[in-house]
């Protein structure tokens, strides 16, 4: 009798998954997960909760090793993503599926392509993008090359993609982590509609002001297993961290106010023009103090990466100077720069933050192994060494089973966790924080921000980084915004402030006068 | 000098650079498509150097020149899915398995020349030169009305048909590339292959399609060396074309009308080469012309690309 009303109800039941990866991690234990039509279902967790692992195994790009899907009352096996198609089911993925070089129509009808004799029809397959993208309210240049697009019109094609292949279940993977904030309002519209018309959407997220606002019910994940299913409306934003971590989180910073003094970091004019000819930096001047933290806001891809690798030598400016204390930075090797008490959070922290395949220890000490207290004659001094690395791995409260652990087998918070403590232990007098929290889980998020924080407080410049707007906006003590590679905005005083303002600044709808940006130099 | 200046305004010089620049062409192809669907495939050299083997013995076997170019064109295809299996399945580096059959294209098709014809006389090396007579060769042809047009005429007509095949192939491949479903998906592939995998486009067929393109024009390649180029098959014959095409995939931007007129300027050095030799050069002078054209041009279009690449920023 229940088994018949479930069927009615549930268009897609993941009964009992079990996931156990070939090297012997299990991902998922007994994991139950269900979708109404219709709905729109927020699947949460920390990092390394069993999420994504889920989320592949209903798209079909992972198998699980027991347990039962059903789609739709059948019991279904996914054994590929074009199964899952067939099924009806899409996914967004976090890090797009798109090809760059091809045109936005063409990445929407790719693997589909219509055609006319041999060849491709690209007016039809224009045409068809046209329609869907009227049908279904998300807006696309179809003529235009993807690498030439903004990210919330790539997220569309995404979405488009996904429903001109017959989806009617849609899984977006952190959709918003890269959007501004009216990118997100608009998204949010999209997809109510898109749930008024009967689609079912699964939304992962690590936002939960987002998750309550959008949302119908929530999945919550731990260490692999499922913390239950709630009714949204039913739990509090309290209630739902609490489930995912285990414990309170606070979700406000708490800091005094910043007491800046002498200027740290003074960049002026730098300039830089990329390969594809586009002004990644144009005139950019500010300062950094000590004791203070500035924030870089801005939506991703206008400059902010660009200004980052500038300040750390991973690239060279066209025109424009960056000094730190006074001295230099461009054009210097990584080694003296970091001796001038530069640290760097990278953006990408598995490309330049650790080695992967090295474990904690050795990538703590990988900036300092050349220093006399680690050394013994031409050798490392391994005691000395195991003794830094265990008082860090505590200190940072990396989840480890011991410092000789391969970096690359922790879970996205616990591996930015190694990068911090290195990054923060070295005796910095400024640290470039770029995109900190990126994908890690609240807990690591929480560390990492009051970690921020509490040192900038002790006089260390803090230049940070974050397409995170209420990252940006609770950690900084003023701001500035990028939009085309130029400073279009700053702000003194962060606190005062609110998403819509911001927003407009970032999308290039506002800018403040040289004047007013010009206080961000304080010569 | 001014010997050697007339004869280079012959038409018969400009008749060499095509000639010469077929078998460029057909491995630059190659080395364009598999270049687009994300891999490099080295072995260019070898699948030649095995096509050009067996295309010759089959002729020579069926006494048809067209027996002959189908198998060569077949062994190509078949080794390099070959290639595909060690590659994509075997997962093994895709260079090293190219390095395999480079070798196994210098010593390996020396040995089965051997073993098959059971020719060696004294000290020569086993070769086919003396199975393949011109009956056997790839006919060539000559195109009415335009053979008659004085100078033109010479340079254009009468050339082999696997010629003309390698600048039909060269548009046909564009065509491909740009305008037909596969060649979408042989450029997703390259560029983002999860993005293609994820419309369940199969990556690994695709894989196999661009690499078995590659065994296809090697295969024209390898037929026109020994079955046109020269009569028979020797040691050797292909001697670093199959490497050349790899540069002129770059230097042709990765495009089939860049890699056309890198493969015709590359022709052009080694036409000079034999000319130099001809005028009485000490062929030890006259056979590193080529290569060092090859290495002058190459570090000349890098020059250019930087410089073009900086050029805009100045003015913005």
């Amino acid at each position: 009798m229940g088994d018949e009303a479930n069927r009615e109800e549930y268009i897609v039941q993941m009964k009992k998954i079990d996931k156990v990866y070939s090297n012997g991690v299990a991902a998922n234990q007994g994991v139950d997960f269900n979708l109404k039509k219709g709905e729109i279902h927020a699947l949460m967790g920390e990092n390394g909760a069993g999420k994504s692992t889920l989320m592949k195994m209903l798209f079909g790009m992972e198998q699980p090793t027991s347990g039962e899907i059903v789609i739709n009352g059948e019991s279904t096996v996914l054994s590929s993503p074009s199964v899952a198609i067939a099924k009806g089911i899409g996914m967004v993925h976090q890090h797009f599926m798109l090809v760059p070089s091809l045109s936005v129509a063409e990445n929407v009808v790719l693997g589909m392509v219509p055609k006319k004799g041999l060849f491709i029809d690209k007016e039809k397959a224009v045409e068809i993008t046209r329609q869907n993208a009227e049908k279904y309210n998300l807006h696309v240049e179809p003529e235009m090359r993807v690498a030439d697009i903004p990210v919330g019109m790539k997220q569309k094609v995404e979405i488009l993609k996904a429903l001109v292949r017959g989806a009617r279940i849609l899984i977006l993977d952190e959709p918003t982590a890269v959007l501004t904030a009216q990118e997100t309002e608009e998204l949010f519209r999209e997809l109510t509609a898109l749930k008024k018309e009967g689609y079912t959407v699964v939304f992962i997220s690590h936002k939960l002001n987002e998750i309550k606002e959008i949302t119908d019910r929530i999945t919550i994940m731990r260490n692999g297993r499922s913390m239950g299913v709630y009714e949204t409306k039913d739990v509090s934003k309290e209630d739902i961290s609490r489930l995912m971590v285990g414990r309170d989180v606070i979700l406000n910073v708490q800091k005094d106010a910043a007491k800046p003094t002498d200027v740290v970091l003074k960049v002026r004019n730098l300039e830089y023009v990329n390969e594809w000819n586009k002004k990644m930096l144009d005139k950019v001047s500010f300062d950094v103090r000590k004791g203070e933290i500035l924030g870089i806001a801005g939506v991703e891809g206008n400059g902010q990466k660009e200004l980052i690798d500038m300040l750390f030598n991973l690239n060279v400016p066209d025109a424009g100077e960056a000094t730190v204390n006074g001295k230099s930075v461009i054009g210097k090797p990584q080694a003296k720069i970091r001796e001038m008490g530069v640290s760097l959070v990278p953006e990408d922290r598995m490309l330049y933050g650790i080695a992967a395949q090295a474990s904690i220890e050795e990538n703590v000490i990988s900036d300092r192994c050349a220093k006399k207290e680690l050394n013994k004659g031409p050798l490392f001094h391994m005691g000395a060494i195991h003794k830094l690395s265990e008082q860090l791995v505590k200190d940072y409260t990396v989840l480890c089973k011991s410092p000789a652990q391969q970096v690359g087998m922790l879970s996205g918070g616990n591996i930015q966790k190694v990068v911090v403590a290195r990054e923060f232990s070295n005796d910095p007098s400024l640290i470039l924080a770029d995109q900190p929290t990126r994908g890690i889980d609240v807990g690591a998020t929480e560390f990492i921000r009051k970690k921020l924080v509490e040192l900038s407080r002790s006089g260390i410049a803090v230049l940070l980084v974050s397409a995170d707007l209420a990252e940006v906006m609770e950690l900084s003590d003023s701001l500035i915004v990028m939009h085309n590679g130029r400073i279009v905005a700053y702000f003194q005083d962060t606190g005062t402030l609110s998403d819509e303002e911001m927003g407009e600044y970032m999308l290039g709808l506002k800018e403040q006068t040289p004047e007013e940006i010009r206080r961000v130099c304080h010569d | 000098m001014s010997n050697l200046l007339s004869n280079m305004l012959s038409p018969g010089f400009f008749f060499s650079i095509f000639r010469i620049s077929a078998p460029i062409l057909y491995a630059t192809l190659a080395a364009i498509v598999v270049e687009k669907a994300g891999f490099a495939n080295i072995g260019l050299e070898g699948l030649m150097m095995f096509s050009a083997l067996f295309g010759s013995l089959a002729s020579y076997y069926s006494q048809s020149w067209l027996v002959g170019f189908l198998v060569a064109l077949l062994v190509g295809v078949g080794m390099s899915l070959l290639m595909g299996f060690f590659a994509f399945q075997l997962e093994t580096d895709i260079i090293l398995v190219g390095i395999a059959v480079n070798l196994m294209g210098s010593g390996g098709t020396l040995f089965l020349c051997k073993i098959i014809t059971d020719i060696t006389e004294g000290k020569a090396m086993a070769s086919t030169t003396g199975l393949i007579t011109s009956k056997l060769c790839i006919p060539n042809i000559n195109i009415p009305v335009i053979r008659s047009i004085p100078f033109i005429g010479r340079v254009l007509s009468g050339h082999s048909l696997l010629t003309y095949t390698a600048f039909l192939m060269c548009i046909l491949t564009s065509i491909m590339l740009y305008r037909t479903s596969l060649g979408l998906n042989i450029r997703a592939v390259g560029e983002n292959a999860n993005a293609a995998a994820s419309v369940g486009v199969s990556v690994l067929k695709i894989k196999y399609i661009a690499i078995a393109f590659s065994g296809l024009m090697s295969g024209f390649g390898g037929a026109f060396m020994s079955m046109s180029y020269a009569q028979g098959w020797s040691q050797d014959m292909v001697a670093g074309r199959g490497f050349i095409a790899l540069a002129a995939q770059a230097m042709g931007g990765g495009e089939c009308l860049g890699g056309m007129f890198s493969s015709l300027l590359f022709g052009f050095a080694q036409a000079l080469g034999i000319k130099f030799s001809s005028v009485g050069l000490d062929s030890n002078l006259a056979s590193p012309i080529p290569y060092a054209i090859t290495i002058i041009s190459l570090a000349i279009f890098g020059f250019v690309r930087i410089s073009r690449a900086k050029k805009p920023k100045v003015a913005a």
